[in-house]
């Protein structure tokens, strides 16, 4: 069955290439997302080292 | 002086060309991937000759950041140039001339990524590195892009100098400082720049002469341009054998740097020799390969040196 072509909330009926470079965009976006959550989380964790277990309760 | 239609690229657009179909791969060229290789190994090697020592995770990032900094700057000397870039056949391709990018997207994604890299590398080393990252990349989009380039011959001179703090901003990731070492990694690609760039400008001088940019051929001429060519070649060379002569490489990091620095002057004298009218000009062409040869190699023994230095190799 033949895919609907999307439609733009101003109305403007998508190609199907539109639609496939779109999607490539929106999933280079998430990958680069992940990869700065996960900068942020190693980053974080080789900069507090041992001294995590040295916090006082 | 040309000028860019800033405005074009904030302003509504038709529906036909609003929908973009731009695919990563065009955001990925806007960064200059083959500047921003070089820009990843002078500034590893900045970050390799520094003393002390850095966590590999925490000098990746650095590395990322730098990397992605540079990136930026590329991505806003497209957004600015993208009228001239439109006039050159070496450039009309890129993504914004080529319509494949908004103006606006090339502008904001430069912008975005020049504010994350410095805040990652801040971060994630200090911000004595992150200053020195937001100045290269303020120094190539506002001082080389948009004052230098379509106004003097003098332009990659000057301008030359963001290209040639990357391992300025290594050095610092590492150590939180400057210091002379990594000032005359500076001075090395400082004095690369006009001989490689110029060498281009000899053979695409009806380039840029369309593009109206002035640079050296176009203003002074052939004759002058290949008598500069050669003055930096030699000042090159001896730049070069800097870090033997100041005691931070070995003897056999000196003889390679050596015979690297008298390539690029037998090359220089090529171009020195080749008629001003040669159609061709074959003599620019090899200048051109060569010269990113020899930075590349010059790096390359600068790294090898001090990791032989490191394991006891050479004392």
């Amino acid at each position: 069955m033949r895919e609907v072509p999307a439609v733009t909330e101003n109305g403007v009926r998508l190609t199907d290439e539109q639609v496939r470079r779109r999607r490539s965009r929106s999933i280079a976006i998430a990958l680069v997302l992940a990869g700065l959550v996960a900068i942020f989380y190693v980053i974080t964790i080789v900069k507090l080292g041992g001294n995590v277990a040295l916090r006082s309760f | 002086m040309t000028s860019v239609d800033i405005s074009r690229g904030f302003g509504p657009a038709p529906a036909s060309e609003a929908i973009s179909l731009a695919a990563p791969a065009d955001y990925f060229a806007l960064l200059k991937p083959r500047v921003m290789s070089l820009v990843v190994f002078t500034a590893l090697t900045g970050m390799v000759l520094a003393p002390g020592g850095i966590h590999p995770v925490i000098g990746f990032v650095a590395l990322l950041a730098i990397a992605v900094g540079a990136g930026a700057s590329g991505a806003l000397n497209m957004w600015y140039d993208a009228d001239i870039d439109a006039r050159m056949s070496r450039t009309r391709e890129r993504p914004v001339p080529a319509g494949r990018v908004a103006a606006a997207e090339a502008l904001s994604f430069g912008l975005v990524l020049s504010l994350g890299s410095t805040i990652v590398l801040g971060i994630a080393t200090n911000w004595v590195a992150a200053g020195l990252l937001a100045f290269t990349i303020f120094f190539y989009a506002v001082i080389y892009t948009m004052w230098l380039k379509r106004r003097t011959p003098q332009n990659i001179v000057i301008g030359g100098a963001a290209g040639a703090l990357p391992p300025v901003v290594g050095w610092a990731a590492v150590t939180g400082g400057i210091a002379i070492e990594p000032l005359v990694l500076f001075l090395i690609i400082f004095l690369w720049t006009p001989p490689h760039f110029w060498a281009l400008a000899l053979f695409r001088s009806d380039d840029y002469a369309r593009a109206g940019v002035p640079m050296l051929p176009n203003v002074a001429g052939v004759a002058a341009t290949k008598r500069q060519i050669c003055i930096y070649s030699v000042l090159l060379a001896i730049s070069g054998l800097l870090p033997t002569v100041m005691g931070f490489a070995s003897i056999y990091y000196g003889i390679g740097a050596a015979v690297l620095g008298l390539g690029v002057i037998l090359d220089a004298r090529w171009v020195l020799r080749m008629r001003d009218d040669d159609p061709k000009m074959a003599s620019a062409r090899r200048l051109f390969g060569s010269s990113i040869l020899y930075l590349f190699l010059i790096f390359a023994l600068l790294l090898i040196d001090r990791s032989a230095q490191s394991v006891g190799l050479i004392g």
